[in-house]
């Protein structure tokens, strides 16, 4: 009989990080929108609804009767699918991050998280890497050459900065001493991570810009040259959905940096979930920030970045943070 | 130690330029809001060319001496006139530009005798055919109020050659 309960509780909270997450995307496409038109002194949007807020449904409604068209010689079944890949991935990795301290109702506590797993974070890095799936096969499936050196550079560029991601948040498993997201969170009871390992967070930071193929690591998309790369030949919802995995996953990372390094939901006065939010709206405000200041950088800047410059950092943080620790606590 | 620096340096470009567009953010916004907001034209813009009104006449000066329509190099105007008075100077009754062929060259402007003819601050030109852009300029002048009495010839019997029966008559 339990476990019905538990089954219905877990339904809740799956639909509702799904709608406040699509939401959230939505929201983040208009944010971006206004933000890049002050940062570049012009207006955003500002004709459909009162400041141009109804923007993000009149997008939805035009890419939703768009012609969904298929290019001749594309492996169909790939094709339609990939999209999926790169939307999917946020979603799943959003499962293990813990909004909010839990909820009590009379004697229960209700964990505000869909799963506590013991390995978060190694499942965040397992899920994280797959979302390169989306875009390589996405591309491949295109039957078209700019897609094609699209999702080629997707692929290089994974493995340049997928190894920084996943070695800068080595230090932050030493201190917690564990992997999953909850204890993390609880780790940073008294002071976030952040202060303490700044240089992680940075590369943390630099990574995940890559991780969303952000402006200045934009390099499997560049208009300039490939014509949107991966995307080039995908139109109407399953562009759509492309486009939806990007913000959803530039939101998921906001959450999981303010996990790792800013201390998740705790924070003074307001109450457990506003902080949840604040925090987790600060990474994303970054990303728009930087992609109204800084170029595309040049395909072998991105692999000397990543390889002779994070890599290093990362693994002289590793070392240092060890040392310390071992000092700390003997 | 040229790898530590350019790390450095790196980092202190993108602080820099992450500095120039946070100034941005609170620099009031340049977007004029076109149809609703328009800015002021330079006195130097230069449109279609019109028939200016003096204030002595409170009319143009056009004496339909054809200068304008024989210097254009496109074969843009088209002037017509009439004598108001036997042995008076003419006066245009038809002045008619195409635009679409005008290159916005000014030579009709510096060459006019009269200098009736400037450049207007007309921009918003729009049209489905060519024919929208034969602009009749009297017509212009007209609707602005630059023209009070239509030039009409004394007698319409006098006829070229004639002049001096006309005059014999008008006396």
């Amino acid at each position: 009989m339990w476990w019905i309960v538990g089954f219905v509780v877990l339904l809740i909270k799956v639909a509702v990080v799904l709608g406040v997450l699509f939401g959230f995307a939505a929201g983040m496409v208009l944010v971006e929108r206004k933000l890049l038109g002050r940062l570049q002194i012009r207006y955003g949007p500002n004709r459909v609804g009162p400041f141009g807020l109804l923007q993000p449904v009149a997008d939805g409604l035009k890419l939703l009767l768009k012609e969904d068209i298929v290019p001749k010689g594309a492996d169909r079944i790939i094709f339609f699918f990939a999209p999926a890949v790169v939307a999917l991935v946020p979603l799943l990795i959003a499962a293990v991050v813990p909004f909010s301290s839990d909820l009590k109702i009379g004697e229960t506590r209700i964990p505000v998280l869909i799963a506590d797993l013991n390995v978060g974070l190694l499942f965040f890095l397992a899920v994280a890497s797959l979302s390169v799936y989306g875009v390589a096969l996405g591309g491949w499936a295109s039957n078209s050459k700019y897609s094609m050196l699209g999702s080629v550079r997707g692929a290089a560029q994974l493995i340049s900065y997928e190894l920084s991601l996943g070695l800068s948040l080595v230090p932050v498993v030493m201190l917690a001493g564990s992997f999953s997201l909850v204890d993390i969170v609880n780790a940073q009871a008294e002071y976030p991570f952040i202060l303490v390992q700044p240089v992680s967070f940075l590369i943390f930071f630099i990574s995940s810009m890559a991780e969303s193929n952000r402006l200045p690591f934009d390099l499997p998309e560049a208009e300039n040259e490939l014509i949107g790369g991966f995307h080039t030949e995908y139109s109407g919802m399953r562009f759509a959905l492309y486009f939806l995995g990007e913000y959803i996953s530039m939101v998921v990372l906001g959450a999981l940096v303010a996990v790792f390094f800013l201390g998740g939901w705790r924070g003074p006065v307001l109450p457990p979930l506003a902080w949840f939010l604040i925090k987790t709206m600060i990474t994303p405000v970054f990303f728009i920030w930087t992609r109204a200041t800084l170029p595309r950088v040049r395909y072998d800047q991105l692999m000397q970045l990543g390889w002779k410059i994070l890599l290093p950092l990362c693994l002289v943080n590793i070392i240092a943070t060890g040392g310390i620790a071992l000092l700390v606590r003997s | 130690m040229g790898y530590f620096r350019e790390i450095y340096e790196g980092g202190a470009s993108l602080v820099e330029g992450m500095k120039v567009t946070f100034r941005r953010l609170f620099h009031p916004l340049v977007t004029v809001q076109y149809p609703r907001k328009a800015l002021t034209l330079s006195p130097a813009f230069r449109g279609h060319t019109e028939l200016k009104i003096f204030e002595d006449t409170g009319t143009h000066h056009c004496i339909a001496c054809l200068t304008c329509e024989r210097m254009c190099p496109s074969g843009v105007i088209k002037v017509e006139g009439v004598k108001t008075a036997p042995k008076g100077p003419k006066v245009a009754s038809r002045y008619e530009i195409d635009f679409s062929k005008c290159s916005l060259c000014g030579i009709c402007v510096e060459c006019c005798p009269t200098d009736t003819l400037q450049f207007s601050t007309e921009y918003e030109l729009v049209g489905d055919n060519r024919g929208e852009f034969v602009i009749d300029l009297l017509a212009r002048l007209r609707a602005k109020g630059g023209i009070t009495a239509e030039p009409v010839a004394p007698d319409a019997s006098v006829k070229k050659g004639d002049s001096k029966k006309g005059e014999r008559a008008a006396a």
